[in-house]
């Protein structure tokens, strides 16, 4: 399939010019297929948020380009949606105004939006609480609507920032298997950001991980468990092999990380 | 209404009631002097002679006239002002200090100007008492806005939304419970100085009352008159619930 997505040579230093440049991102580079669903896994520090940022048109001055279709992309984009770590639901609007705001703001009248947004509040498993406020929903609901809102919007891509990360791991795994079932139904191209190693080998097709800071692309797992997929994959030694493989991969990355946090909380 | 809303209402005046009851007592064993606090029983009943010798209902509406117009004019100075010293961080870091140390100081101390500048009528009712009102609306209104979080901000712009429509549809219903706050200091204090003003310059409405009664010795009369400024504060602590609930129910 068509490479939808491409980043090339994406770098990102904060501070740039000042006493203590950070360097997040260097020369990162990765192609994700139309209807790929891709995480991107490393330690904290290791710029993954970063290049979400950067994805999702958040964060201008970068260097390298983010191609979608192979057009330069710059500022945030109608082909990509985004769904944040944080609780990003508008607690004074209802399920149904959250899902149908990016509707409302391009103008598409009340009908017609609340329609669409009842289509994917369906979708995401939360009909029967149209109604219901933020504050009466779930740590778990509140994410699926924002997974619906971003869903509402109709992006090709769509980008997901640890979106389950504040959640139990049950709860987490359950949602997993919806996301499975939204990304079978809707054929949606998703990228993962996550530091779940169970959680990126339950979704994904590929696995990217990330070294730690200056993040670069450390290595590619593809992940070849058969679809469809569910939860119930984790009891399968080819999962335990995928985890231990990943595990590998990331425990000198988060070792170093932990060891420089550490060294920066003793140099205070 | 619902049962959420009539229980602390009922418990409210219930309240009340039973402090009346005990301040009867107290008044009718002798252990508060009568000269200096009056049966809660006779300040109900002075209201009919209030209002037949000074008309207290129509002061009554002189008093939340001259609140409504000077809190109107405080919003149309402390909203604006608000979110120019949120938008310009480094006007709203020098001046933040500034206001609230004006907000500390007892304006109402500044009438003789207030009268020499605009003589003895409504204007200078409304000026003083919507300084001390503005003060707060416009330090609250930074602090709303400065309080919106990031996330909410990137949703919208993730959605390409229009800066107006970034501000209407996420900024200030999100600022909304903190500019709300400023707004009931602010108009509490606007009372407050509007009937200090009435009662100092013998002119208006509530305060007005408050001063010729106190004057004449009419004790009962001159608490039915602060019972009535009691109401004027809980009409607009009611009237701004109302309109915040409006603007954003949750």
């Amino acid at each position: 399939m068509a490479d939808i997505l491409q980043i090339k040579n994406v770098s990102k230093t904060y501070d740039a010019d000042g006493d203590n440049p950070v360097h997040a991102l260097d020369g990162v580079d990765l192609n994700i297929a139309e209807g790929e669903f891709v995480s991107i896994i490393g330690p904290s520090g290791c710029g993954k948020s970063t290049l979400f940022n950067i994805i999702g048109g958040l964060i201008d001055d970068h260097d390298g380009e983010v191609l979608i279709d192979g057009r330069e992309v710059d500022g945030a984009h109608k082909d990509v949606g985004v769904v944040f770590q944080e609780e990003s639901t508008f607690p004074w609007r209802s399920t149904l105004d959250n899902v149908a705001f990016p509707l409302e703001v391009e103008g598409i009248d009340k009908a017609e939006r609340e329609e669409t947004a009842r289509k994917f509040i369906q979708l995401v498993g939360l009909e029967g609480f149209e109604n219901h406020f933020p504050a009466q929903l779930s740590g778990g609901m509140k994410q699926r609507t924002a997974v619906a809102r971003t869903l509402a919007y109709e992006p090709r891509i769509m980008l997901m920032d640890e979106p389950f990360g504040a959640l139990d791991e049950q709860t987490r795994m359950l949602l997993g298997d919806k996301m499975l079932e939204i990304w079978a139904a809707l054929n949606q191209t998703m990228l993962l950001i996550t530091h779940n190693i169970t959680e990126a080998v339950q979704l994904s097709d590929r696995v990217v991980v990330m070294s730690y800071r200056p993040g670069i692309i450390k290595e590619i797992i593809p992940v070849d468990l058969p679809r469809p997929r569910t939860s119930e994959v984790i009891a399968t030694p080819e999962f335990g092999t995928y985890v231990g493989k990943l595990w590998t991969l990331l425990r000198e990355e988060a070792s170093r990380g932990m060891a420089e946090a550490e060294a920066s909380i003793a140099a205070r | 209404m619902t049962k959420l809303h009539k229980t602390p209402m009922i418990v409210g005046l219930f309240g009340l009631l039973v402090c009346a009851v005990l301040l009867e007592l107290a008044v009718s064993f002798g252990w508060v002097m009568e000269i200096i606090v009056p049966r809660p029983t006779d300040t109900v009943l002075s209201f009919p002679t209030l209002q037949e010798d000074m008309d207290l209902v129509g002061n009554f509406f002189v008093t939340l006239g001259m609140t409504a117009a000077a809190t109107g004019l405080a919003l149309l100075i402390g909203l604006p002002f608000g979110y120019f010293l949120y938008r310009r961080e480094e006007y709203g870091i020098a001046y933040e200090g500034w206001l609230a140390a004006a907000f500390s100081t007892p304006i109402v101390l500044l009438y003789p100007l207030f009268l020499v500048l605009f003589g003895r009528n409504h204007l200078t009712l409304i000026l003083m008492g919507c300084i001390p009102g503005a003060i707060p609306i416009a330090i609250q209104t930074r602090q709303g806005l400065l309080g919106v979080s990031k996330t909410l901000l990137n949703v919208g712009r993730s959605f390409n939304v229009s800066e107006g429509d970034m501000f209407r549809k996420i900024m200030l219903p999100s600022a909304v419970p903190t500019i709300f706050t400023g707004i009931r200091i602010g108009v509490m204090y606007t009372l407050v100085n509007i009937v200090a003003i009435e009662y100092l310059i013998d002119f208006g409405g509530l305060g007005r009352i408050v001063s010729q009664m106190y004057d004449n010795f009419s004790i009962p009369e001159t608490y039915a008159a602060i019972a009535a400024v009691i109401l004027v504060s809980a009409f607009f602590y009611w009237g701004f619930g109302r309109i915040e609930r409006w603007l954003r129910p949750v």
